[in-house]
């Protein structure tokens, strides 16, 4: 090995360098940098306001082409089942959405609607290696389901839950969630059919940032009816479908641990360093290593001692 | 005979006016309002506009500041403490019937009114009005109670003779 001139050491250690650099400049976003599309519409869900009457429910089904449910939508002996290791009921491939009934200490009930909540940043999206989740600029995120492979990451991606896997069918089974009624009623700025039908304007509709100061705003209104948090503003990155609640947040079921930042934060600073790690580390290390084997001296003395001994030098 | 014609008149006089000391001002309060702006689902609404005017003598608690009353609601009485009638009392004058068209959305946010942007549409004011005061009073409270389903709401609801017949399995969990 001949010696490496100082010049060739100096040139190498630069492209490394520059070509880290480069890389690195490249992370121009982190998550929780997008706060939604300027235009993007949301939902503010009150409540308060709830009085159970799976309205909502029924204007889905209507509005999507699900299937007859399994009892009417006027029955409320739903909110007795219990499911699964003791769970109320969830969204499934034919329902979006469902309206659980949550007995408080006061002997008032609380209902809750659960649906997806359309979130900024969403986990499903970024969990997607094939792209069929897209978060559209009314603020809908939509599912592809001529480019889905069926994996499930987004199922297991996503932090509340949403995203139901059609097992009945063995053929086609695709994933089935809300889609905030975006073919039929969002692209044409109307709201989805569950706002429409609620009695009670539980759910509100409008541009998200105004929500926001709507929330706010009932909530400085009226100290007593609400607990003071808007839920969805800040967790996971932000949701288009927003919470005010009267009762405490964990009565009602909802994760009160889950992060600020977008869920795709915990896999982003790691996975933003490979291509830094990729152009960087061949450099650095083949620097190292001619560095430490400087000099043909050295090399021969650290070969194996039986074949080269008694070469002369 | 003079005396019989007196008592006469004066028991006539009675007989008319009687029936009237119970209006407390000379407007022309309605008796009954047929609420039938959102028949859809389910048909108008009979609503007993007397009888209401009977049980409460505070008209701002569904009228809020505009029958004349100030407002008692902190939130409001700020601004609205003056007592002026307006021509338009009916929910229906202020509360829209579809509240989250694209115009009207534009028009509320163009408005920029803090107070008012939280005005529910109309069928959210009836319900959230209504159904507040009947729950705490003990008023009626189911759907039915006040406006009977239409053939198209049963429909809707699949309930009645659009019930689901014992579907059973499938792949909800």
């Amino acid at each position: 090995m001949d010696k490496i001139s100082r010049r060739k050491f100096l040139s190498v250690s630069l492209a490394g360098a520059a070509a880290g650099a480069i890389s690195v400049s490249g992370q121009a976003f982190g998550a929780g940098d997008f706060k939604g599309y300027p235009e993007g519409m949301g939902v503010l869900v009150d409540l308060t306001r709830c009085i159970g009457c799976r309205t909502c429910e029924a204007a889905c089904n209507e509005e999507q082409g699900l299937p007859e449910p399994a009892k009417p939508f006027d029955d409320m002996s739903v909110f007795d089942e219990v499911h699964h290791g003791g769970q109320k009921r969830r969204t499934d491939e034919n329902a979006y959405t469902v309206v659980n009934r949550y007995e408080q200490e006061n002997g008032e009930p609380v209902y809750r609607k659960f649906q997806c909540n359309h979130c900024n940043e969403p986990a499903c999206l970024t969990s997607c290696f094939v792209n069929a989740y897209t978060k559209t600029k009314e603020g809908a995120v939509i599912y592809n389901s001529k480019v889905c492979v069926g994996c499930r990451m987004c199922m297991t991606a996503c932090p509340f839950y949403v995203p139901a896997y059609a097992y009945s069918s063995a053929t086609n089974p695709v994933i089935r969630k809300c889609i905030f009624c975006y073919d039929t009623k969002l692209k044409n700025g109307e709201p989805p059919a569950c706002v429409n039908a609620c009695p009670q304007e539980a759910l509100l509709f409008g541009h998200r940032k105004n929500l926001v100061k709507i929330a706010h705003e009932r909530i400085r209104a009226n100290p007593d009816r609400y607990v003071d948090h808007v839920y969805g503003e800040t967790e996971a990155g932000g949701t288009s479908w927003m919470y005010l609640s009267g009762v405490p947040f964990e009565d009602v079921n909802f994760d009160m641990s889950l992060q600020k930042e977008p869920i795709l934060a915990n896999a982003q600073d790691f996975l933003g360093m490979v291509p830094m790690v990729l152009s960087i580390w061949p450099a650095l290390f083949l620097g190292f290593n001619r560095l430490s084997t400087l000099g043909g001296e050295d090399e021969k003395k650290d070969s194996g001692p039986s074949e080269n001994e008694g070469v002369q030098k | 005979m003079k005396l019989l014609k007196w008592i006469t008149l004066i028991l006539v006089v009675l007989a008319v006016s009687l029936p009237f000391s119970g209006q407390a001002t000379d407007l022309d309060l309605p008796d009954v309002v047929i609420l039938d702006k959102l028949v859809n689902l389910y048909e108008s609404a009979e609503f007993d506009h007397e009888y209401h005017t009977e049980i409460t003598d505070d008209c701002t608690i569904c009228h809020h500041h505009t029958v004349g009353m100030p407002a008692t609601d902190e939130n409001c009485s700020r601004c609205h403490n003056t007592e002026i009638v307006p021509e338009k009392i009916a929910c229906s004058n202020c509360h829209s019937v579809e509240p989250f068209s694209a115009r009207y959305l534009s028009e509320k946010e163009a408005e920029n009114n803090v107070y008012h942007i939280d005005k529910p549409g109309l069928k959210a004011a009836y319900h959230l009005n209504c159904l507040n005061c009947h729950f705490e009073m003990e008023g009626p409270t189911g759907c039915e109670d006040c406006h009977e389903r239409t053939d198209k709401g049963n429909a809707f609801y699949r309930s009645g003779k659009y019930a689901p017949k014992g579907v059973e399995g499938g792949s909800t969990h």
